[in-house]
């Protein structure tokens, strides 16, 4: 355990990714292959299942610490995390430990079948044998997520400098199928489990952002115009009967869309296409939050998946049965992605192609970009019909030319701590404007402020909070904030009975009074404006 | 008997018509130490420490009218007996002790524990009465011991040189750079910032010895810097000034870094658990070691601790100060403690 809690001390003590890599390089080059497995787990999602409920953690905590609960709920509301509070709370460990980081995990694991006395006796023994770092990750490692500021990209490109292999193909070794008890490291990162060849994805082709006049794109039939979606971009490789969904940060999201992975599954012929994953409902596009929720999750649910369904806007073909396309021009790629859709029936079966927006003038353009908002879209893209799909970004062949957010005025009147590294600090926001004579709810938003903003707003809160709820706090209505958001639409389960898309504070308006923040009927009349 | 009264000005002594750390200009302020949220301009007359009275005139003015006293000699204004006695916290500071008709109330000021092997160590002093900080009142607080803190310290800084980095420290100029003047002595050069180089001079000036320090300017050769240790105060942090460090290892040393999430919510490569403040364990003994009557808690967890020692059988109340605010010395890019 030494090793692994020294690992993550040295990552802890570092800001820069470089050398976050160099510190699991060198784990690697020194580690037991079993601990290096584990590890790999553990960052994958492959963790043990809780052996142990946090509430009786909790109560052996307090027990042996001495304090009573309500010292406790004080101590976690501060912290913001239950495994550091309790790490934090214990004395210093008595004795000292020799097992090895996969040896503990052994024990998580043959924990679950264990008697209460046993679980009890297990976790006050490791307690009083672990240090204050060690503690920590013990109390992650039995349940809970364990972040370090390493995402799974940062753990392959590290693992990728220590064996010299491709990126993605370890990307693919890692995510894919495998136990920790019956595949060697070595064979785990040669993919000896996998078949890379049927997963390799192209680079993704990337899109500036317009900064000039579009009569300087010249004749306006040379471009092919679609809507931007505010979505997930996806990379979809079938390949030899076998399905793989990448995203833009070149990690594996397959498990996450399993009603798509299906569809994808019955086409025929082997392809590489490009597009938006989105989340569809009723007609629309339900916002990004709700999208996020199915790559947060470990196990995607038949619940999640009623509750979000997804569907995907295909704008792009890379490969057709084995060929690489992408030097084919836009126009003859574009050709082959809609004979796909041709030749397969995928009616209402969740895959749409992007629609083609065809004008004649570049002045009508500005008009359907204004109108963007009505179809949920967040703008439009423009492509020069004759490109290649181009290796990453590469200026003038590929353009996005967004809507300009919509914004309202609204005064703060919740705050909640944040968790994670915003925990000492309220961060959390819900937004209310004007209805009659009150106030009612209308965002909750998180980011748009600077460091020494926030610092401000928490010490506002802390002198200005009227009542507590739990963790929330009622505060004066006085801070004014313009809140920008992406679109809006009516709601029934918003009491205020609109629902904005991608709400965040533009800028604090410290030189607007409360008594001019926007009533709710203005922000309504923003929906029959935009639609 | 009342001898103390909490006033929206400052803590004020009714027999002897002085304020405790006001921070509202008063006739006559006796200050516990040097910060600037317990000792501010405008008063008519100071009272403080003799290690803080020069670091007071550098502070406030050269001009201010201030006498000084060493530790444990009282000084009687209108009939109280007011002395001084360590508290540990940063040099020159102390608790100060006011005895009247045979009442004793005596206020913390702020002030830890354990040894720092620069301050002198906090000394109880019995008393009816304490007034007590509780900064970091709550039981997740507790401090490493010093050595294991240095070497801590050492470790970053060497793995900072194996890649030819110069390690920077983020502290107050009053306090904490001399405390990591410290614990980082004999590592490598150690370059401060002007404000931390004033400051020192003022801290030399009455006689006290600090560990060698280089002046870091704009002249400083980049070179110089490699592989050595610059300590500078939080307003510098993400600075034109800080930025022409090439290569360089940021961390942030504050009580606060004791918690993760505070940690990374910094942008600094590492936050380390350095405090001037009583922890939790601190705050226990030394109001034990008061024997007093009646506890009142100030700036920090006033709430939480103070029902703690109530329901430990410690009759407490809370109290409502001005200290503690961050905001002061323009750090608010930056946790600190003051």
């Amino acid at each position: 355990m030494k090793q692994f809690a020294n690992l993550i001390n040295t990552v802890e003590l570092t800001n820069k990714t470089n050398d976050k890599i160099d510190a699991f390089v060198d784990y690697f080059s020194k580690a037991p292959d079993k601990d290096k497995l584990w590890l790999i787990a553990i960052f994958t999602g492959k963790r043990p299942k809780r052996p142990v409920k946090t509430t009786l953690m909790r109560e052996w905590c307090m027990e042996i610490a001495g304090i009573p609960e309500w010292l406790f709920l004080e101590s976690y509301s501060t912290v913001g995390d239950l495994g550091e509070t309790l790490a934090l709370l214990l004395p210093n460990p008595s004795r000292s430990d020799d097992r090895t980081f996969s040896e503990w995990m052994q024990d998580i694991v043959d924990l679950r079948t264990k008697s209460d006395q046993e679980k009890e006796a297990f976790i006050r023994n490791a307690w009083s044998s672990l240090d204050m770092q060690e503690r920590l990750i013990f109390n992650k490692l039995i349940g809970g997520s364990f972040r370090i500021g390493v995402s799974k990209k940062t753990l392959v490109n590290a693992l990728a400098k220590y064996s010299g292999l491709e990126a993605n193909q370890l990307m693919h070794s890692i995510i894919g199928n495998w136990d920790v008890n019956s595949i060697s490291f070595d064979a785990l990162i040669h993919g000896k489990h996998i078949n890379y060849d049927n997963s390799k994805p192209y680079p993704f082709c990337l899109a500036y952002a317009l900064e000039k006049d579009l009569n300087e794109l010249g004749s306006i039939k040379d471009w092919q115009i679609e809507y931007k979606w505010d979505g997930i971009r996806g990379q979809i490789v079938k390949r030899n009967n076998e399905v793989f969904i990448w995203s833009r940060g070149e990690e594996l999201v397959t498990k996450q869309f399993p009603e798509l992975v299906e569809v994808i599954q019955s086409l025929n012929g082997d392809f590489v296409i490009d597009g938006e994953i989105l989340a569809l409902k009723d007609n629309g596009i339900l916002l990004f939050n709700d999208l996020q929720k199915r790559l947060n999750r470990k196990n995607i649910t038949k619940k999640l998946m009623e509750e979000v369904p997804i569907g995907f806007y295909a704008y792009d073909m890379m490969e057709w049965e084995h060929k690489d396309i992408r030097e084919y021009p836009l126009s003859e790629r574009r050709q082959r992605l809609e004979n796909l859709f041709e030749s397969n029936s995928v009616e209402g079966k969740r895959l749409f192609l992007s629609d083609v927006i065809t004008v004649d003038t570049w002045a009508e353009l500005h008009e359907i970009r204004a109108q963007a908002r009505s179809k949920d879209s967040e703008g439009l893209m423009l492509k020069q019909k004759e490109s290649p799909y181009h290796t990453g970004r590469k200026k003038g062949d590929w353009w996005k030319w967004k809507v300009d957010p919509l914004t309202i005025d609204a005064v703060m009147i919740y705050a909640q701590k944040g968790s994670g590294r915003r925990s000492a600090h309220y961060t959390d926001y819900t937004f209310a404007v004007k209805k009659d004579d009150g106030l009612v709810t209308v965002a909750k938003a998180y980011s748009g402020l600077t460091n020494a903003e926030i610092l401000e707003v928490s010490r506002f809160v802390k002198q200005n909070s009227i009542e507590k709820f739990g963790p929330v706090r009622i505060v004066k209505p006085e801070l004014v904030f313009e809140i920008a958001f992406e679109g809006i639409a009516l709601s029934n389960r918003h009491k205020s009975g609109v629902a904005l898309r991608f709400p965040r504070i533009s800028r604090w308006r410290k030189d607007k009074p409360v008594e001019e923040i926007d009533t709710i009927e203005t922000v309504k009349q923003l929906i029959y404006s935009t639609h | 008997m009342k001898i103390v009264r909490f006033t929206k000005k400052g803590i004020y002594c009714i027999p002897g018509k002085f304020y405790l750390d006001p921070w509202y200009p008063v006739d006559y302020a006796v200050i516990s130490h040097a910060h600037a949220d317990h000792a501010r301009s405008g008063m008519k007359h100071y009272l403080c420490h003799d290690d803080s009275k020069a670091i007071l005139k550098h502070r406030i003015g050269k001009d201010i009218s201030i006498e000084s006293l060493p530790y444990g000699k009282p000084i009687t204004i209108n009939g109280v007996s007011v002395s001084f006695y360590p508290a540990g916290h940063i040099i020159g500071s102390a608790q100060i002790r006011l005895e009247y008709k045979g009442y004793v109330v005596v206020f913390s000021g702020d002030y830890k524990v354990k040894d720092d092997e620069l301050t002198i160590p906090f000394e109880p002093v019995k008393c009816n009465e304490f007034i007590t900080e509780s900064t970091f009142g709550l039981p997740i607080y507790n401090w490493e011991e010093e050595s294991v803190l240095r070497s801590r310290l050492h470790n970053w800084v060497s793995s900072n040189q194996a890649k030819n980095r110069t390690s920077v420290f983020v502290g107050y100029s009053l306090g904490k750079a001399q405390r990591l003047m410290k614990l980082l002595d004999g590592v490598a050069n150690v370059y401060v910032h002007s404000a931390i180089h004033n400051t020192n001079e003022a801290i030399r000036s009455s006689g006290i010895e600090l560990p060698t320090t280089e002046l870091w300017t704009v002249n400083t050769q980049k070179q110089a810097l490699q592989n050595n240790i610059l300590i500078v105060p939080p307003a510098l942090l993400g600075s034109k000034m800080i930025k022409r460090v090439p290569n360089m290892a940021t961390a942030i040393c504050s009580g606060w870094m004791q918690i993760r999430g505070n940690r990374r919510w910094q942008s600094v490569d590492a936050g380390f658990p350095v405090s001037d403040h009583a922890d939790w364990n601190g705050l226990i003994t030394a109001v034990k070691a008061t024997e007093a009557e009646k506890v009142y808690v100030t700036h920090g967890s006033q709430a939480i601790f103070s029902k703690y020692l109530n329901e430990n059988g410690i009759y407490s109340e809370e109290v409502k100060t001005e200290y503690g605010d961050e905001t002061i010395d323009n750090d608010q890019n930056v946790l600190q403690e003051s």
